[in-house]
């Protein structure tokens, strides 16, 4: 590998091998559909954020003077809607999902080539719908669509935002199938269950959850459909339907989809805490077996969304106490996270100050979510802003940031660029003060009574209104400035080599960006992952420049010499 | 509390409100304990182990430790299951009202709050009731789903159409104070607003007194009762045989499909609302629905009159209103 070319030729390079644009939206390579779903949930982003913006201007004063309460609400609907299923749950395994899977296993690509590219285009499809209601004028139900408001009382197009959900669910299942196959048949040899990157046991994780919970969601929303179009009575009780049957179902699918949007940001931060930190991780079947945990768990804890409903008492009690359980695994990786930096050899650069802001954020709306455990104060904190910073520290706090992170460590795989290190450092700290500046006043106005979905609201909340809209434009920049580094990146960057942070894991193994069919020869697999040198002879900055890169793996030869 | 004009905790008027207040604290300051560890370990394993310092012995090799993986797995689970037993406590006495409370009846619905008292007092977004008397507050909606929130009481309790809900407090400060709808309901759920007003007792019974209340709640449903030909089936000299509902509130009921419910609130508008649904052993499915024939106030009015029979004949109806849920039977009934 020491006389790996700066960058590969343009006809191994993925990105260059074939360049019709015909080649790009039938490719069947997992590497190219990655980035098809990329530029899908940029977009996706864009118009997510701009509910956002209403929102937070709108909030400024108490009086509701800037949009009408209609399109105030259409604000949020719109927010949620594409926010949790147009980026949040496809974020991470569609996009570094698909490109790393493949890679981290030493297989030439997905089992299902052909289906994942299906996936990317019905995800598509399901785009097109949801848009288009909110293009004709939106609608306004909240991204929860309760019913009897969703399916008897809402104006709008709600009828045409389900379908487009309901239809996105299907390129969720497709993913996760795909994925599970990956993982039990393509493992390269010598690549054991125990010797995965723990990015592939989060995977692994997630795509069950996709599989086994999303089919719920799709025969819910069947459900209002059938309702609102048909008049066949499920849910609405003037119909003989039961109201509460519908929340049942859908935080039956809605909660493990929570961890659908953050197990893969687990596994992002284990390989950010490694690479950072240049340690064995600590605790490996900790931290894999807890994903699981995770997993199973998660679907036996829906009912803590519905503590206030009138649901049983013995039911409150029970869903409480699971919930308190299902902090237990999440805290498990917290706590591992820091003790492998013990003993390590640590950088602060740019991905590793994202996966620290991660475990921060984390820790908090995971410990805050165990308070809205806490029955008597749920019934206080319910549907207040104080949720909605729970699941923001979460949600955004930490699953988009580790997304950032993931972006900046492979970044340089995936373009074969590296970018200014300077900026990289500034967005990361720029986004950590402005999501905390956003979002931490929320807890307390939240305790203060402020609800959620208050299109005006008492001047008494005004000033934590303020704060928190103050820290928005802090958090655009924290989002926006990457937008124009990477790109300049991409034409003026120096060449990143192989393996610009020194780090383990199959994918640094091959020339980046890499070879379409990922691997030039056999894999054979014959360590475990993380298995970092314990005394390091290599000195230099990270990420080293390419041009250096022959001298420093001559100095590394030698010290591995040294080192038999 | 607050500093220079600025709310940092809300004001509580309860002592449930208090004990809620003080499990958030302890319970925050225990997270805080258990996430500070985590921030300290990473900035001083951040600093120690950089690349740059050569200091540090990094030989010793750490990659897991079953002993302090079960250890930081199980020590905070108990410790915060402390604060799982003490909030499900709280959570518990609000199912359980005091025998006695005093009862008020509302129904939500787009976008407003309709209460009534007993004697037939009603008001709109406004809650009247009296300081140092546990108070029940029986709910209703007559279209989507609301959630009556009462801040200073850390309490809120949903509005389902089709369902019975009730909650209860013991305010303890006379006052006016905030009520809110905190389940999202359209377009003007932010309007849904209202107060809660606490009366000191005597205050209390002279603004009863002062209303001009018409008929009261259980006096509007024995006329109703009347009028919509319920006393025809259902009264003593009645030609068609159907159950006497004079002592029906909160005794057991057998069912012909083999269950014993209790009659309470959710029972009785159900039956009135849904007959077929659970008819009463040895009777005829022959009852009409009621359903789209008489509102959410009249049915109401209703279960008061109702209620108000069995408390004639010794059967206290408030006094039973009480400890619903408590009723394993029961809890059946609602699922
Ligand atoms: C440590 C484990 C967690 C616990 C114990 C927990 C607990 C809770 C509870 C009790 C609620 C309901 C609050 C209410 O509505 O009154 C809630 C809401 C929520 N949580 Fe968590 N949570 C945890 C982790 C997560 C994670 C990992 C995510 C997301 C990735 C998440 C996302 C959400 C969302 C989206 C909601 C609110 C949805 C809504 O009402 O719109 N939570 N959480
Ligand atoms: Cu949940």
């Amino acid at each position: 590998m020491t006389d790996a070319p700066l960058a590969p030729p343009r006809s191994e390079n993925f990105l260059t091998a074939k360049e019709t644009i015909r080649s790009w939206f039938l490719t069947i390579d997992h590497k190219r559909i990655a980035l098809l779903y990329a530029a899908a949930l940029f977009v996706f982003f864009f118009i997510g954020a701009a509910g956002a913006a209403v929102i937070r201007i709108e909030m400024l004063t108490p009086q509701g003077d800037v949009v009408s309460a209609e399109g105030y609400n259409r604000a949020f609907t719109l927010h949620g809607v594409i926010m949790v299923w147009f980026f949040l749950v496809p974020l991470i395994p569609t996009t570094f999902g698909n490109f790393l899977l493949p890679l981290m296993l030493g297989a030439k690509d997905l089992a299902f080539p052909r289906l994942n590219l299906a996936s990317w285009y019905v995800f598509m499809i399901s785009g097109v719908f949801t848009l288009a209601a909110i293009w004709l004028g939106g609608l306004e139900t909240g991204w929860t669509f309760y019913t009897p408001l969703s399916a008897v009382y809402a104006d709008g197009w709600v009828t045409l935002a389900i379908l487009g959900v309901f239809i996105s669910g299907f390129s969720s299942i497709f993913t996760g199938i795909n994925f599970i196959v990956t993982t039990h048949t393509l493992r390269a040899p010598g690549m054991t269950w125990f010797r995965m990157p723990l990015f592939v046991w989060s995977l692994y994780a997630t795509s069950l959850v996709m599989v086994l919970a999303t089919p719920v969601l799709a025969i819910t929303l069947l459900l209002i459909l059938a309702e609102r179009a048909f008049g066949i009575g499920v849910f609405d009780p003037t119909l003989g339907g039961d109201p509460l049957l519908f929340q049942h179902l859908f935080w039956f699918y809605s909660h493990p989809a929570v961890y659908i949007m953050i197990l893969p940001a687990f596994g992002v931060i284990s390989e950010l805490v490694t690479a950072g930190a240049r340690n064995r991780v600590f605790g490996y079947k900790f931290i894999a077996f807890s994903s699981l945990a995770i997993a199973i768990l998660g679907f036996m804890v829906w009912g803590h969304h519905m503590f206030t409903t009138g649901q049983s008492m013995y039911a409150g009690i029970v869903f409480s106490f699971l919930s308190f359980l299902v902090a237990v695994p999440s805290a498990v990786k917290a706590y591992n996270w820091a003790a492998t930096l013990y003993k390590g050899r640590i950088t602060l650069n740019t991905p590793f100050l994202y996966a620290l802001g991660f475990i921060a954020l984390f820790v908090f709306g995971g410990l805050t979510g165990v308070i809205l455990a806490a029955l008597a104060v749920d019934l206080h904190v319910h549907d207040s802003y104080f949720v909605v910073a729970h699941f923001h520290y979460i949600m955004v706090g930490a699953a988009v940031t580790a997304f950032m992170g993931a972006v900046h460590f492979w970044w340089p795989k995936v373009t074969g660029r590296l970018y200014n290190e300077h900026l990289g450092r500034a967005s990361a700290i720029l986004l950590w003060i402005g999501f905390n500046l956003t979002f931490f006043p929320q807890f307390i106005m939240g305790y203060l009574g402020m609800p959620r979905r208050y299109h005006a609201y008492d001047p008494e909340f005004q000033v934590w209104h303020l704060l928190s809209s103050a820290g928005t434009p802090i958090l655009a920049m924290g989002y926006l400035l990457p937008v124009f580094y990477l790109g300049w990146s991409l034409y003026n960057g120096r060449p990143a080599g192989p393996n610009p942070w020194r780090a383990q894991g199959l994918e640094w193994t091959v020339s980046s960006p890499p070879p379409e069919h990922n691997f030039h020869g056999p894999v054979k697999v014959t360590r475990e992952a993380y298995d970092y040198p314990k005394e390091d002879a290599y000195k230099g900055p990270l990420p080293r420049d390419a041009w250096r890169e022959a001298e420093d793996d001559r100095e590394e030869g030698q010290a591995a010499e040294d080192r038999r | 509390m607050s500093w220079a004009g600025i709310k940092f905790w809300p004001e509580a008027i309860s002592a449930h409100a208090e004990n809620v207040d003080a499990l958030a604290i302890s319970f925050f300051a225990l997270i805080w304990a258990l996430a500070v560890p985590i921030g300290v370990a990473l900035v001083a394993f951040a600093w120690r182990y950089r690349r740059s310092n050569d200091g540090p012995d990094r030989q010793q090799p750490h990659h897991g430790s079953a002993w302090l993986e079960w250890g930081w797995m199980i020590l905070p689970f108990l410790l915060t299951l402390a604060f799982f037993v003490w909030s499900a406590g709280l959570y518990r006495d609000q199912h359980h009202p005091p025998p006695d409370a005093r009862e008020v009846y509302g129904v939500g619905l787009q976008w407003m709050w309709k209460f009534e008292h007993p004697g037939g007092q009603r008001e709109i977004n406004r809650l009247t009731v009296p300081a140092g008397e546990p108070v029940r507050v029986v709910l209703t909606s007559q279209d989507v789903i609301h959630s009556l929130f009462l801040p200073p009481l850390r309490i809120r309790q949903d509005v389902v159409p089709g369902l019975t809900t009730s909650l209860w407090f013991e305010a303890e400060e006379p006052g006016v104070y905030d009520l809110r709808c905190t389940e999202f309901c359209g377009v003007s759920h932010s309007r849904m607003t209202g107060e809660l007003v606490v009366l000191e007792p005597a205050e209390f019974e002279a603004w009863l007194a002062a209303f001009d209340a018409g008929p009261t709640l259980a006096e509007a449903g024995e006329r109703l009762y009347r009028d919509l030909g319920c006393s025809g089936c259902h009264g003593p000299n009645a030609a068609v045989r159907a159950p006497d509902l004079a002592h029906l509130y909160r005794r057991p009921v057998p069912l012909e499909r083999g269950e014993t419910v209790i009659a309470d609130e959710q029972y009785i508008t159900d039956s009135i609302l849904m007959p077929e649904r659970d008819v009463v052993a040895g009777y005829e499915p022959v009852m009409p629905s009621f359903e789209g024939v008489i509102e959410e106030s009249e049915l109401v009015a209703l279960v008061a009159f109702i209620k108000s029979m069995a408390a004639e004949d010794g059967m206290d109806g408030n006094a039973m209103g009480a400890d619903a849920p408590s009723d394993p039977a029961e809890e059946e009934d609602a699922e």
